[in-house]
């Protein structure tokens, strides 16, 4: 396994020192310059960026757009990995390709197609404005291009791994008389359930953060379309720096939440894949 | 054409196929399909001279020079030092490898503005490295540098993720196979261990290169937003929409979108030949 131990001394201590001064300066360099920024003028200012009610607003609505999204985006996984794996159908292929479009498309190019839908000369612009409906620059935009950049995220981890299994189970609930329902609740879903999580935690982070494809639909309506990602900028561009890094520290909290929940969720997975295949080679 | 023995789908004894498989279609339709083929058919209402001349304005070209340069220079940083990495990750035990190797993936879980705002922090003229950097003369904020390092700083995942996968199968008989029968170091790397990992790190590469050209909230704080010297595509695109340019915005967008969908294919290409040559070598 370890094949590394035989490479000579020097080049190991190189290549390590090697890695560990690129990630330094790459990865961990970034990440605690926000945390320093952040407390540069002491705790009570820290505190008390948290205290404007633009920030408190930027994060209540950063929260309500990951709550509609993430939940969209997990019935939608579910329903497709369902209809993918379990059955045989003409196109299936193509529905796969079409489900990962979104992650080829830039986050302003995202934000872009749905001004072009909704914005005030688009598609739906003068029926919308005739009907005093606001979609672009309101917080339904920030939504559907949340759900869109955010698309892929639990489906794509759902779909290989329940086509990996393969529908003997289901066949032998349903022969035993469960119903659909009580077979997805009882059977498939205990058996993704860890996949599913972690396609959960990695759009729900995506969701939080997403900066291009929301500033293009926004607006930039300070307490009203703001989520936080975009009130960062606006406090940066302000030269308020304290408030920007620690909006932005609460955001860095996040994505180290996330990669801690990422490699616990990797490591069970890790080990239930290998649980299976001990469990199968003794029955064979 | 004999239609008769043709059917959609396959009988099974499982129920819900409709419910599930309609419920995708409806949703994939109404969130992706139709806003998508909403900005090809905006592309289409442009007449062809309109559309030529705003994606071939000096203004715009400059930003696919910077866009594509610094993708380009980035991409190539990263599968060198990103394949030290991977193979440090990969071969080497030492203290604290777990949570490196967990924080190589930072960048995708630090929203795009946080990394941002922090990069330019570092790099600006009172930044911690940009103070460095100043006495030598460069300026790497708000230069085409800042946007090179901006987009080494979001693709490093890509290339170190997928060039593990591909080390941990590198097998070490055959590299000490090579050195048994007399290789140097550099000959086994070049001859044995380089032809092994290429495919891999060309698809990471290309996946680092295809996020880098629609990258855009890393590099707007760090690259200084200058028209003509350093306003990469994704916000010529912004400053079209917010002078109610749409048309001017669609055309370079689609410029743009079209040349991701090549790389795209590029990548399929590679992980195509990469899974070839592998399913060889087992066999």
């Amino acid at each position: 396994m370890q094949a590394g131990h035989r490479d000579p001394r020097w080049l190991r201590v190189l290549l390590i020192s090697v890695t560990l001064l690129f990630l330094g300066l790459f990865l961990f360099l970034p990440l605690i310059t926000v945390f320093l920024e952040a407390l540069r003028k002491g705790l009570g200012a820290y505190f008390a960026s948290f205290n404007d009610p633009a920030a408190r607003s930027a994060i209540f609505l950063t929260l309500l757009t990951a709550g509609i999204s993430v939940p969209c985006n997990l019935v939608f996984g579910l329903a497709a990995s369902w209809a993918i794996a379990k059955f045989d159908f003409k196109g299936k292929n193509i529905l796969i390709t079409l489900i990962d479009l979104p992650f080829a498309v830039s986050p302003v190019i995202s934000g872009l197609i749905f001004v072009l839908m909704f914005g005030a000369q688009g598609w739906f612009g003068p029926w919308l404005t005739a009907h005093n409906l606001h979609i672009i620059f309101a917080v339904p935009g920030i939504v559907l291009a949340t759900i869109f950049i955010t698309f892929p995220f639990v489906a794509r981890e759902i779909i290989p791994l329940m086509q990996e299994q393969d529908t003997d189970e289901e066949y032998a609930a349903i022969s035993l008389g469960a119903s659909g329902w009580q077979t997805f609740w009882r059977v498939t879903l205990p058996n993704v359930k860890w996949a599913l999580l972690y396609g959960v935690v990695l759009c729900n982070a995506r969701a939080m953060g997403e900066f291009g494809a929301v500033s293009v639909v926004s607006g930039h309506i300070r307490g009203k379309t703001n989520t936080m990602p975009l009130h960062v900028e606006i406090l940066y561009n302000e030269y308020n720096f304290v408030a920007a890094f620690a909006v932005a520290s609460l955001l860095a909290l996040l994505a180290l939440v996330t990669l801690a929940a990422k490699t616990a969720l990797e490591a069970r997975m890790r080990s239930t894949s290998h649980a299976l295949e001990t469990v199968e080679e003794t029955l064979v | 054409m004999n239609m008769k023995g043709w059917r959609f789908k396959r009988s099974s004894i499982l129920p819900g196929f409709g419910l599930t498989l309609g419920l995708s279609v409806l949703y994939l339709s109404m969130i992706v399909l139709i806003p998508l083929s909403g900005l090809f058919l905006k592309t289409a209402t442009i007449s062809w001279p309109r559309f030529w001349q705003t994606v071939t304005d000096p203004r715009a070209i400059a930003s696919y020079k910077l866009t594509f340069g610094a993708a380009f220079a980035g991409a190539i940083v990263k599968a060198i030092f990103g394949f030290v990495v991977a193979w440090t990750l990969v071969r080497y035990p030492f203290r604290g490898r777990r949570i490196l190797d967990a924080v190589v993936d930072l960048p995708f879980a630090l929203p795009t503005a946080v990394s941002g705002i922090a990069l330019t922090a570092l790099y600006a003229q009172n930044g911690w490295i940009g103070r460095l950097l100043e006495p030598f003369g460069i300026k790497a904020a708000f230069s085409p540098l800042g946007v090179a390092i901006a987009l080494t700083f979001i693709g490093l995942p890509f290339v170190v993720r997928t060039l593990q996968p591909a080390i941990e199968d590198l097998d070490s008989g055959v590299e000490e196979a090579a050195m048994t029968l007399g290789a140097s170091r550099f000959q086994t790397f070049r001859q044995v261990i380089l032809p092994f990992i290429l495919p891999a790190s060309l698809t990471g590469f290309a996946m680092a290169f295809a996020r880098a050209l629609g990258e855009y909230g890393s590099v707007v704080f760090i690259s200084g937003n200058m028209p003509m010297r350093t306003e990469i595509s994704s916000l010529l695109i912004i400053a079209k929409l917010e002078q109610y340019d749409y048309p001017g915005a669609t055309s370079i967008a689609i410029v743009m979108l079209v040349s991701s969908f090549l790389m795209l294919f590029t990548i399929n290409l590679l992980q195509w030949w990469f899974s070839r040559r592998l399913g060889k070598g087992t066999a």
